[in-house]
């Protein structure tokens, strides 16, 4: 089963421009995702993805992060450690940000999934994208999309009066000072180290918009 | 990731059926079992997905404890006004462990179930009786830091990992189960877990099929109640060390004292022995000691784990000067 491809992705263009090392690493996760033989059955879902529902014929082994790369073309969120560690592949998924390298496609069914390529409106970058870009939140770029959708989480939760392990009195509703910013964004890795521009990125979002 | 079958749960009695099949597993948050699933360190062949199961409530008891449902998830928990306000030791402690994104899927039972981080369990080149039961184990004479220094035995040095378990350990928190057949039982939390013994890869009392539904906690413990994690770094770590305390004390005195270390064993450590010490115990340094004396005095480090011990002792004197606020 070939992966559905809904527009030339970065992927397939390096590929076809004759990327060999990196079509041939891209390799085992396709064959993963693409239900190798041996699989037991494959699985009707339907994943509501930035609004669009897709209907979708899936290994049960796919991972959420495995069906929006490499089914429905949605590259903008990465593979990185694909254990849980690095938050680079992090979505959110009815309103709460996730690692979606462990969680299985077929468990979200009806699930609204919103991913970095969601987050823009009108082709204009979300507010949280535009501060990462103002802030230089960023050097290679590789964990941006998933330090983005876990940012815009984080000030849900806050919003919603979330207590984080840097809060004090876990009773009240806390400030969202610079330490609670590092902490709340704690499943995020950044190997580049921008985490001070992330932090002044996010504050930005939260006091209300560009100061 | 070997194939299986997948399975949504119809009713809790369909899922304990197919559950009790050889080689079914249940899958709530999944963030541990997907894990060790890609590792080809759990191989189940079929999946029952509890997702659908109305488990995910936290409700009120009338004795003025709780009832949380097996699928809430760490971070529900952890934000539900009344856990925060009556329980903050509990909230504290979730805080603690794993980050937001896991803490959203991650489930209360499946953290009960959490599988250790030994790095031999995770290595497959490596011996291990957890793993592969006989083959040895590799922490013993291997890079234990993180290891156990209570309660283990010379085939697995495995540490329990949660950190809510040690604040629920703390709280006398109950596990409420349900067995394929209908069966209900009520296991007191300290007793759900099994020492490693010569068989550590069974680690739990649960039978198969047999379903963690919720877990109730008894009305909270007067006292002042802290959770203090030691690890290697600010965040989204596991405890080298940690102490969940219920500390109530007067002017002079420890009334009553609940104390539970987690990193040091195959579960969360209820010390008896550092209670005892510390009940009716003048507000001093030398009874902190004391007690972290009493608390470690079966101890056995490994060599790279050996600063667990001292580090455990201080640990909790820095909780009981927090609690008591003396120096």
């Amino acid at each position: 089963m070939l992966p559905f491809l809904s527009r030339l992705s970065r992927r397939r263009f390096l590929g076809t421009a004759g990327a060999v090392t990196l079509a041939a690493a891209s390799q085992p996760a396709a064959a993963e995702a693409g239900g190798e033989p041996g699989s037991i059955h494959s699985e009707n879902v339907a994943l509501i993805v930035n609004g669009r529902r897709h209907n979708l014929e899936l290994d049960p082994r796919v991972t959420l992060l495995d069906a929006l790369r490499e089914h429905l073309g949605l590259t903008g969120t990465k593979k990185g450690c694909d254990q849980g560690q690095c938050g680079a592949c992090t979505v959110i998924v009815n309103g709460q940000r996730i690692n979606s390298c462990l969680t299985l496609a077929v468990m979200h069914a009806g699930d609204e999934i919103t991913t970095v390529e969601g987050l823009e409106g009108n082709k204009d970058l979300h507010p949280m994208q535009a501060a990462f870009v103002r802030h230089d939140g960023l050097q290679c770029g590789y964990c941006t999309p998933g330090q983005i959708c876990s940012a815009v989480a984080l000030l849900a939760e806050h919003k919603a009066g979330w207590p984080s392990y840097a809060t004090a009195d876990v009773a009240t509703a806390p400030a969202l000072t610079d330490a609670e910013i590092a902490e709340r964004m704690s499943g995020n890795i950044c190997r580049c180290s921008a985490y001070a521009n992330i932090v002044s990125a996010i504050r930005e979002v939260a006091e209300g918009g560009r100061t | 990731m070997k194939p299986f079958r997948y399975e949504r749960a119809s009713s809790l009695a369909s899922a304990c059926a197919s559950a009790a099949e050889p080689d079914a597993k249940f899958i709530a948050g999944g963030t541990n079992l997907l894990d060790l699933m890609k590792l080809q360190i759990e191989t189940p062949i079929r999946l029952v997905d509890i997702g659908p199961l109305p488990l995910a409530e936290i409700d009120e008891r009338s004795d003025g404890g709780l009832r949380i449902g097996a699928r809430v998830t760490n971070s529900a928990l952890a934000a539900d006004m009344r856990v925060r306000r009556r329980y903050p030791v509990l909230s504290q402690a979730i805080l603690a462990g794993a980050s937001a994104q896991l803490r959203n899927k991650a489930t209360t039972g499946g953290n009960l179930l959490q599988r250790t981080r030994c790095p031999y369990f995770y290595d497959t080149t490596k011996p291990c009786n957890k793993r592969a039961p006989g083959s040895g184990c590799a922490a013993l004479g291997g890079l234990n830091r993180m290891n156990a220094v209570l309660g283990v035995s010379d085939n697995c040095i495995a540490a329990h990992p949660s950190d809510m378990a040690v604040a629920m350990t703390a709280l006398d928190a109950r596990v409420e189960t349900v067995a394929p057949g209908g069966a209900t039982r009520t296991i007191p939390i300290d007793a759900l877990y099994r020492p490693p013994g010569d068989t550590p890869n069974i680690e739990t009392v649960l039978a198969p099929g047999e379903l963690i539904r919720s877990v109730v906690l008894p009305p909270p413990p007067a006292g002042r109640q802290i959770y203090r994690k030691v690890r290697d770094r600010a965040s989204y770590a596991f405890a080298l060390v940690s102490v969940a305390a219920i500390v109530a004390h007067d002017n002079n005195r420890v009334k009553a004292a609940r104390v539970a270390f987690g990193g040091l064993s195959y579960k969360p450590w209820r010390s008896a022995d550092a209670e005892g010490s510390l009940s009716g115990a003048t507000l001093a340094r030398a009874s902190y000691d004391a007690a972290g004396a009493a608390a470690l005095k079966d101890a056995h480090g490994y060599g790279h784990n050996d600063f667990k011990i001292p580090l455990a002792r201080r640990t909790l004197r820095a909780v009981m000067t927090e609690a008591t606020g003396t120096s």
